[in-house]
């Protein structure tokens, strides 16, 4: 099924939007500025498209792969949103390299073979110049063969595992060094935490999660795990282990619990008279898009460990949130990577005009050193090895489904997709 | 991993763990009784079932809404007034089911099978366009939630407390009517034979829809007491539907005893294993003893004996 193009007229820029534009365009190469100086100026078609993909005169065609359909939908709508949002926004601004974006939009339906073949009718038929979309780690390792084969580019918005790189990838969300360790961090110093209980879904993410936090927690931290425990996808009784944690007492629960499963778990966390004000719970799962199904009133107190909260306090962020929900509806919440979807096209189009150009090696090329000012979570810099340098933040989860931001670090956190000694 | 505690903290964990293995069991009584009387009586496969579950969730789920925006003085006994709906709703759509479809494929069970699986991913589909295909959260009124301290570390749920009375309400009715009712003798005498049913005068049809009927209002009711534990979302359905074919075929597919029987069995199970072991461990032992015990005993736990 594929989507009409959004119609090339638009509105005029709410004020709000016009001067995080101009905030954004302030900071890049003169380049940036070029298609609003004029049309006309616009580089020759040949020029800045030598490899035969979808750019005419005055359009450029990127596909979105995300599921609509399936259980993973839950998940991926929130991408799908914030990606169409960036890409109005960019077409407003005047396209890139003087091109409007036209986008085609794939169903993966929540299945890893169809993502894979999907990708291939976007790469192949479709000759998109760019993919935003996947949003599950087998879906990524479903398409990352078909992008390398036939030379795409993929922006994937999902924090995940790490231990992966390719020219042909953006990763856009954190990998798990930058979202664990930071937080892990805070939560001995803050809570002066000593004992760890690790819980997770029974999947490679929370896995190699789990070990990187082990791994730091013993080596680094010099404190303890006091037990790890994986359950499968879908699981909706958690009150023997909930037996076991008041048993153990730990300092901390390190939660990484996905899916239908998050609900069923903080549902009986609380029934079970364990107190998130008093006990620490550390997640790094639970966005805002989840709380909306758990409910505030079961997570508050707990604390997430993430890059982004739709809370953030910068005028990059409130004028990306209220884009989104005039866009969107008053109802929808942003949750970490929905916000890190909305930087795929955004650094793309960055990427292509300090390229100079469409073409996959050349953009591929250029990324490392790209940075995007106008980031709602504040500013990002792609690194060489195609993650972003970003800061990590920890929020505290309130009763109204929002997270109270209560510390970020210092610094920009460095991607470290393949970490040494956290293996 | 019990040295360092005392022999009162020992205990207090035995009484929780046995109580949360309580709880598993209510919820796979409930989960499973809707499948149980459809499966068992009218020897239908109702892949079906989980979304049958979700529409009473979401039905528990619109009536909060409206209990809290218009009548929010009566928000607290809401959930009565959900579960009552659920059940109509999801009876009322397994009415309809019937009527439309499962009625046409009554001797062609294998057939049955494929069009209850179609109608499920038609259902979550429907679910999701029409509901949104984000999570919704139920929310509770406040006596409802939290627990009760017994003594410093046991402490009892009262939502666990609120789903082992409403699954013991809702068994011992489902009991009185198979075994009180004309309508359950009626069902018993088409379950042991159909046609000399029919041939004595009961209409087997109208057994059948009221039957399939009331096996899916029993399916909302649980859906809309599963909102206080679990998940409300398009596909949240099929979180439960494997555990509740596992309970349904090892108790023995025709007997109601017999699930409650097999339910009690695999949630102490489950629950003590998790205790010990971790939980995707102690799920696939449990897997592994149903199927060997189902090896054994192919006819399941309990077998109702009529003549063939």
């Amino acid at each position: 099924m594929s989507h009409k193009p959004p119609p090339t007229e638009m509105p005029a820029l709410p004020s709000a939007l016009r001067r995080k534009l101009l905030l954004g365009m302030a900071a890049l190469p003169a380049a940036a500025v070029l298609p609003r100086v004029a049309w006309g100026a616009a580089p020759a078609t040949a020029a800045v498209n030598t490899t035969g993909l979808a750019v005419s005169d005055d359009s450029v065609t990127v596909g979105i792969l995300h599921s609509v359909t399936g259980t993973m939908a839950i998940s991926e709508t929130g991408s799908v949103q914030a990606e169409k949002l960036a890409i109005d926004q960019i077409n407003a601004e005047g396209g890139v390299l003087g091109r409007k974006i036209k986008f085609i939009q794939e169903d993966g339906a929540s299945d890893w073979p169809t993502f894979a073949e999907k990708a291939k009718k976007l790469l192949v038929n479709d000759k998109c110049a760019a993919v935003f979309g996947c949003w599950t780690s087998a879906s990524r390792k479903a398409v990352l063969p078909v992008f390398e084969q036939y030379n795409g580019m993929l922006y994937y918005p999902t924090f995940y595992e790490g231990l992966e790189q390719s020219k042909n990838v953006i990763y856009t969300g954190q990998e798990a060094t930058q979202q664990i360790i930071a937080g892990l961090d805070w939560v001995t110093k803050e809570k002066g935490a000593k004992t760890f209980y690790l819980l997770g879904s029974d999947y490679i993410w929370p896995r190699t999660s789990n070990k990187i936090a082990r791994k730091h927690i013993e080596n680094v931290l010099k404190t303890k795990v006091v037990g790890e425990e994986y359950f499968p996808l879908g699981h909706t009784q958690f009150n023997s282990v909930i037996n076991k944690i008041k048993l153990t007492k730990p300092d901390v629960i390190y939660a990484i619990i996905v899916g239908g499963s998050n609900v069923a778990f903080y549902k009986q966390l609380k029934a079970a008279g364990i107190d998130l004000s008093k006990q620490t719970l550390v997640t790094i799962s639970v966005t805002e898009d989840e709380i909306d199904g758990i409910g505030g009133e079961n997570i508050a107190g707990a604390y997430a460990c993430m890059k982004y909260f739709q809370s953030l306090d910068n005028p990059n962020n409130k004028s990306f949130v209220s884009d989104f929900k005039k866009m969107w509806g008053d109802k929808t919440v942003i949750g970490d990577v929905t916000q890190a979807a909305y930087l795929g096209p955004w650094l793309w189009k960055l990427t292509v005009e300090k390229a100079g150009s469409f073409d996959i090696d050349k953009v591929a090329a250029a990324s490392p050193g790209v940075e995007f000012t106008a980031a709602p979570e504040g500013y990002v810099r792609i690194h060489d090895n195609h993650h972003l340098w970003s800061k990590t933040r920890v929020g505290r989860a309130k009763a109204d489904g929002q997270y109270e931001v209560i510390y970020e670090t210092a610094e920009l956190m460095e991607p470290d997709p393949f970490p040494k000694g956290y293996q | 991993m019990f040295a360092d505690y005392s022999l009162s903290e020992l205990g207090s964990i035995f009484v929780m763990q046995g109580f949360a293995g309580l709880i598993l069991f209510s919820v796979f009584v409930l989960m499973a009784l809707g499948l149980a009387i459809i499966f068992g009586q009218m020897g239908v496969i109702n892949m079906a079932h989980g979304e049958f579950m979700i529409l009473g969730a979401y039905v528990t789920y619109f009536t909060s809404q409206f209990f809290q925006n218009v009548l929010p003085s009566l928000f607290p006994i809401y959930f009565f007034v959900a579960m009552g709906l659920a059940f109509l709703a999801s009876g009322g759509l397994g009415i309809a089911v019937e009527w439309a479809l499962i009625r046409h494929l009554y001797r062609r069970p294998l057939d049955t099978l494929l069009a209850t699986w179609g109608l499920s991913l038609i259902l979550q589909q429907v679910y999701r366009s029409v509901f949104g295909p984000r999570e919704v959260g139920v929310e509770l009124p406040s006596w409802m939630m939290g627990s009760l301290p017994l003594t410093d570390v046991i402490e009892v749920q009262i939502n666990g407390l609120f789903v082992m009375s409403l699954t013991f309400v809702i068994t011992l009715v489902v009991g009185l009517m198979m075994f009180r009712s004309r309508w359950g003798q009626q069902v018993r005498a088409v379950v042991q034979n159909r046609v000399m049913a029919g041939a004595v005068g009961i209409n087997t049809h109208k057994v059948d829809r009221l039957t399939f009927g009331i096996g899916c209002g029993i399916a909302g009711v649980a859906g809309s007491a599963f909102t206080m534990i679990g998940s409300t979302g398009p596909t949240a359905g099929q979180l439960y539907i494997v555990d509740t074919f596992l309970v349904v075929v090892f108790g023995g597919a025709q007997s109601l005893v017999g699930t409650i029987f097999s339910a009690f069995t695999i949630s102490q199970a489950q629950s003590t294993m998790e205790f010990f072991l971790s939980g995707s461990t102690a799920k696939v032992l449990t897997l592994l003893a149903v199927v060997g015990i189902l090896m054994l005993r192919p006819q399941g736990l309990l077998v109702l004996k009529i003549r063939r």
